[in-house]
């Protein structure tokens, strides 16, 4: 009898035992991106940039070289790290809601006006997940975290905020799309994301957001978060790719980069 | 005969694994492993489609799945 392997563990994710809790769909993340640079075969020419949050300590799992930047400024970070290594190199930043969202939506927004020409990941799960399920600017509203105990309150905090949609006013992404990590099916579409980003990073800034969960923040079991992912967070936050190259939108079509101010 | 091998000391007992596979196959074993949850086994390996969907929902990275390549000379 032979077989053969069907699925396997990437060598790039190290032997290390992953600290997320049950559930955490960050470990998927991790394999996804894990895979997608095995599948390119560009170990030895990736450099990550880990966040604060959960996903801090993405180095012992994911085996590129990595640094560590502070809370929100990882694409300040990469920013650093691609105007001063060869131009050949891979650079992604993995960043979850609260940091990339809240503490450094300045550097997000500014990498993307640039057009720095990175791959940034941004799991968005709703919800400050290390601290201790704090509300995060992504979390829906009525959605209840130790800091709104009483459901989020869209007129004291403001509404959610759709980063994807707001990066996508800008002119100089290339590559804008959210995917979620709610199914297998699902799974593999983002995992189709992901590759895409990181073949088009050489042509400028790209940006994947993973809808995640928080099975320990939200209160719920880990196939019970699933489904309310689906339920609740794809309505507010529609998965689709919003920026491709050769497609603009409408509203950043009508300016025309080429335009410059007269003498 | 197609089967999955689940790494016992990674399993968290999260469960998504038993959810996804449309067999029933996947139960949570009564022993502990090392981090004191309960892992993940197979049973009814001949049932076994090696789908995959259980390895790709993991997020530990604990499953793998092997296919039996069937000789269809004979």
């Amino acid at each position: 009898m032979t077989e053969t392997l069907a699925f396997g563990r990437t060598p790039l994710l190290t032997h290390n035992y992953m600290h997320y809790c049950p559930g955490c769909t960050h470990g998927v993340a991790h394999r996804l991106v894990a895979e997608v640079i095995d599948e390119m075969g560009i170990q030895d020419r990736t450099i990550g940039v880990s966040p604060v949050g959960c996903a801090v300590l993405a180095y012992n799992y994911i085996d590129v070289d990595f640094i560590e930047a502070a809370h929100g400024r990882a694409p300040a970070a990469a920013t650093g790290l691609r105007r001063t290594l060869p131009p050949d190199r891979y650079i992604f930043a993995y960043q979850g809601d609260g940091d990339l969202a809240s503490i450094g939506m300045a550097e997000i927004v500014h990498a993307a006006n640039r057009g720095e020409k990175l791959t940034i990941i941004f799991v968005n799960n709703a919800i400050y997940g290390m601290t201790g399920g704090q509300m995060a600017p992504t979390t829906l509203p009525g959605m209840k975290t130790t800091t709104s105990p009483g459901g989020r309150d869209v007129a004291q905090t403001g509404h959610p905020i759709r980063v994807c949609e707001l990066l996508d006013t800008l002119v100089a992404p290339v590559f804008i799309a959210r995917g979620s990590l709610s199914s297998a099916k699902n799974t593999i579409k983002a995992k189709k994301l992901l590759r895409q980003a990181f073949d088009l990073q050489h042509q400028g800034f790209t940006f994947v957001e993973l809808l995640s969960t928080c099975p320990t923040g939200w209160g719920l079991s880990p196939t019970d978060s699933l489904a309310w992912l689906d339920r609740n967070m794809l309505p507010f936050f529609p998965t689709k790719t919003f920026r491709e190259p050769g497609a603009m939108p409408e509203h950043t079509a009508a300016y025309h980069p080429d335009l410059k101010v007269r003498d | 005969m197609n089967h999955i091998d689940i790494d016992r000391e990674r399993c968290k007992s999260c469960g998504l694994c038993i959810d996804v596979c449309n067999k029933h196959l996947l139960e949570f074993s009564k022993d502990l492993n090392s981090h004191g949850y309960h892992p993940v086994e197979l049973r009814n390996p001949e049932k076994c489609s090696a789908c995959s969907l259980c390895g790709i929902v993991c997020p530990e990275g604990g499953v793998q799945v092997y296919k039996e390549i069937r000789d269809k000379t004979r």
